[in-house]
């Protein structure tokens, strides 16, 4: 092999193996990251995975936030109309969450069946409202419209 | 009235812009110099003619004429004239408007400084901008026009602009951000003129270098800006959140940043010029897939406005188009002929090389971690990616980026002696490594990615220090010989260490926050990261178009002395009845102090998060430095003296090549 073509060669064998070193941590870091999004119904049939990084979306019913006196704690269930599910998060709520309000958690379902929330995210502003929350708010209505 | 004269001023600037990409590319085709000659008044003319369209909204929302519906969804009587102003730009038809204001002006400037350019080029990069502006006007006259008026009844007053855009870093991050994403259009331009014309030399890359770094160094401010105003106003402290959006202006920027450094090596060395072409296509491709992402509201954002299918679908075709268009010219016209120019595997060509691939795969990285939510949507499933996934990739991709770059600093071009860079290697470390172990240490706590963070960050200013060092020896001792190296070099100096800075800044402000949401009340006190925080009172504020709570919170550090006093509040704005966090920030250059108020809790007590912010400031200094290192790059001498000189043999490649050490050197950046 001349020198030219042994360079070359040596060229691309270090660009594949590092391209491919970069997209299998890439697929790796996706696998491990990818946050599967549930309703509350699915949970409420057990149809979520335990202990397990997800996002639960839905409305929150109207009278259930619950609020410890004493810490930052609070309480509050999420609806689609067809199940609940109690969220329980400790923090500040954003600045639009409200009762009777489209909401989008992100946290882990423990055993007792409890979504214990890390991060709750509400709508910007009173009129834009994120596809992945409206999709879950459509959702919901439409199951009580059905109902 | 006024709004009628705007629309129209609009459609003549869109007629302008037809018969800009028609007649000077006409022109350039057949050879017709007089064609060729009317790009640069057509090119002025488009300009005014927006210019015009986009002064015409300002008065409509200075005057409060909420008989145009987008001032009257956007602005209200009780605005502060400034927050009007920037209303222009506060919403979807308006910030296009200023898109295509910036995209003319861009262009006009392209027309008005190229006077050492053939006849011809300028023609073909005219008419290829006006084509881009076409597409864009063409958006905003049938999507989305900002002069529709609400007849024949109109309301009495406006809905107000959203609070969180009432705000002095939203009022000069959107200008400085699409200042960079267009800008990116003139190094497209080039790229697709040169293409055109067949004449893919060195000589476009050196016309085109100047801008593109004139636009990097505007989006590097433009993402700080965006970066600093998440942190303030949205109330929470955070300063990037993988945000689609934020995403969709981070991938120009890193094609950009690969593409500055790709323009140097052709400019230089004559090759890489496929590449260096793609390169701008694909950045300015970004440019647009970003504007896509903002307006089509198919991705969950901060910054999505309401979405229409209609627009989407737009973009999506002007972005096929686009890709479509000047990847088929690039298949047809791109140089078959191999470039016969050598260089080692020790070269600096080699390291830009690999500057590049790393800045694409970074690119790429963001690209699928930002469509993947999307594609999964066609297969049925809702998922979203977090921000691990794209701290883990950065976390090693830039370590690696960095290292090469410290080293590739010395490189030479076409072959740098063998030795001398791997005898860098050790001087390197033995600074680095003790610096990046003590720093944890002195921080308190342990952190891998600290250690791996203050490692690359200084070993790339040490490397950048011990080049000024070399570069600055002179007889006249060197304060004198620093200044002496081109601006260029200086600027290159500023982006390295700029980049080294924001990654100190990133590094720390990760891993040293201490972050408590505590429930206070008058009296109580929580102590974080040293200091006492004593909540005194909480009173209530009426603002000009809001009602409040305002919180006076003391500061006390370990001594009991008083750091600072912050008022944090929770706005509600009448209008909208949109409620605000208004967080109390104590800046310094080591530490944030930041206080913002949660919820109400009870009679007088609050929910409030406290936390202390080690470098944060660390972050938007870096950029600045680099943006600083960019304008400075392009201040060079040369391209003045270029400018006045005859335009030289084009076929001539490394014309510039060590005639001057500094310059050549401060040119690879």
């Amino acid at each position: 092999m001349n020198p030219k073509r042994k360079q070359r060669l040596l060229a691309v064998t270090f660009i594949v193996v590092g391209v491919g070193a970069a997209v299998g941590l890439a697929l790796f870091a996706l696998s491990q990251n990818i946050n599967l999004f549930f309703n509350p119904s699915q949970i409420a049939a057990g149809e979520a995975p335990v202990d397990q990084r997800i996002r639960v979306g839905g409305m929150v019913v109207e009278g259930s936030v619950n609020r410890d006196p004493n810490s930052l704690a609070v309480t509050f269930n999420l609806t689609d109309y067809n199940g609940v599910v109690t969220v329980a998060y400790t923090g500040i709520l954003p600045d639009l969450f409200r009762e009777g309000q489209g909401v989008v958690t992100q946290g882990r379902l423990d055993t007792q069946g409890i979504f214990q929330a890390d991060e709750v995210l509400a709508k910007h502003d009173e009129n834009y409202m994120p596809p992945e929350i409206q999709r879950a708010v459509d959702k919901a209505k439409q199951a009580e419209a059905t109902n | 009235m006024i709004a009628e004269l705007g629309h129209y001023a609009l459609i003549l600037g869109f007629c302008f812009a037809v018969l800009l990409s028609v007649i000077p590319l006409i022109g350039a085709w057949i050879g017709d110099r007089v064609w060729m000659r009317l790009s640069r008044p057509l090119a002025g003319a488009q300009f005014i003619l927006v210019l015009g369209a986009f002064c015409a909204l300002g008065a409509n929302f200075l005057m409060d004429d909420f008989s145009v519906r987008y001032v009257a969804g956007n602005s209200n009587s009780l605005l502060p004239w400034y927050y009007k102003l920037s209303a222009v730009w506060g919403g979807h038809e308006g910030s296009l408007l200023l898109w295509a204001l910036i995209l003319t002006g861009w262009t006009a400037a392209v027309a008005k400084f190229s006077k050492s350019l053939p006849l011809d080029m300028v023609a073909r990069v005219l008419g290829v901008m006006g084509l881009v502006n076409i597409g864009f006007m063409l958006f905003i006259l049938v999507t989305s026009n900002p002069f529709l008026r609400y007849l024949p009844s109109s309301p009495q007053d406006g809905a107000d602009l959203n609070p969180l855009l009432q705000d002095f870093g939203l009022i000069v991050h959107p200008p400085m951000l699409y200042m960079g994403y267009v800008g990116f259009s003139v190094a497209f331009a080039f790229a697709v003129a040169a293409l055109l014309g067949g004449r893919l030399d060195a000589a476009w890359a050196r016309w085109s270098r100047p801008w593109t770094t004139v636009a990097w160094s505007f989006q590097t401010i433009g993402i700080a800006l965006g970066s600093w105003w998440a942190y303030y106003e949205l109330g929470w402290g955070g300063w990037w959140f993988w945000d689609p959006v934020e995403n969709a202006s981070l991938m120009p920027w890193l094609a950009g940043t690969a593409l500055m450094h790709s323009l140097a090596v052709t400019e230089k060395r004559g090759v890489f010029k496929s590449w260096t072409v793609l390169l701008a296509i694909f950045t300015f491709s970004l440019s647009l897939l970003g504007t896509f992402l903002v307006r089509s509201g198919i991705l969950t954002s901060v910054h999505a406005f309401a979405s229409d299918p209609e627009r989407g679908r737009f973009v999506l075709g002007l972005l096929a188009v686009t890709i479509g268009g000047s990847l088929l010219l690039y298949a047809l016209r791109a140089p078959v002929v191999k470039s016969r120019i050598g260089f080692s595997e020790r070269s600096r060509e080699i390291f830009l090389l690999l500057n590049n691939i790393l800045l694409v795969v970074a690119t790429l990285t963001v690209l699928g971690g930002t469509l993947f939510p999307l594609i999964a949507e066609f297969a049925g499933y809702e998922v979203s990616v977090g921000a691990p996934y794209f701290n883990l990739m950065f976390g090693f991709l830039a370590p690696i980026l960095v290292l090469i770059m410290g080293v590739g600093i010395y490189s030479h071009w076409k072959d740098t002696p063998a030795g001398t860079l791997l005898k860098k290697i050790p001087p390197l470390a033995v600074v680095s490594l003790p610096i990046a172990l003590i720093v944890p240490w002195l921080m308190g706590a342990f952190e891998w990615m600290v250690v791996v963070g203050m490692f690359i960050s200084i070993w790339l200013i040490a490397a950048t220090l011990l080049d000024v060092w070399t570069k600055s020896a002179s007889r006249n001792g060197r304060w004198k010989g620093w200044l002496k190296t081109s601006r260029s070099f200086k600027g290159m100096v500023l982006g390295h260490l700029g980049l080294a800075v924001t990654i100190i800044g990133a590094s720390l402000v990760s891993h040293y926050t201490v972050e408590k949401d505590v429930r206070m009340e008058p009296g109580s006190v929580s102590e974080v990261a040293g200091y006492q925080f004593k909540f005194v009172s909480v009173g209530h504020k009426q603002g000009p178009n809001y009602v409040g709570d305002r919180a006076e919170i003391q500061i006390l550090d370990t001594d009991g002395d008083l750091v600072s006093t912050l008022h944090p509040e929770k706005r509600r704005y009448v209008v909208t009845g949109n409620v605000m966090t208004e967080a109390g920030i104590d800046p310094g250059l080591l530490r944030d102090l930041y206080v913002s108020l949660g919820e109400p809790v009870g009679e007088q007590a609050w929910a409030v998060r406290v936390q202390y912010k080690p470098f944060v400031r660390w972050l938007w200094l870096g950029a600045i430095l680099m943006a600083w290192g960019g304008i400075l790059a392009v201040a060079d001498r040369r391209y003045r003296v270029l400018r006045k000189a005859k335009v030289r043999d084009q076929k001539e490649v490394s014309a510039t090549v060590d005639s001057v050490t500094g310059a050549a050197v401060g040119g690879a950046e």
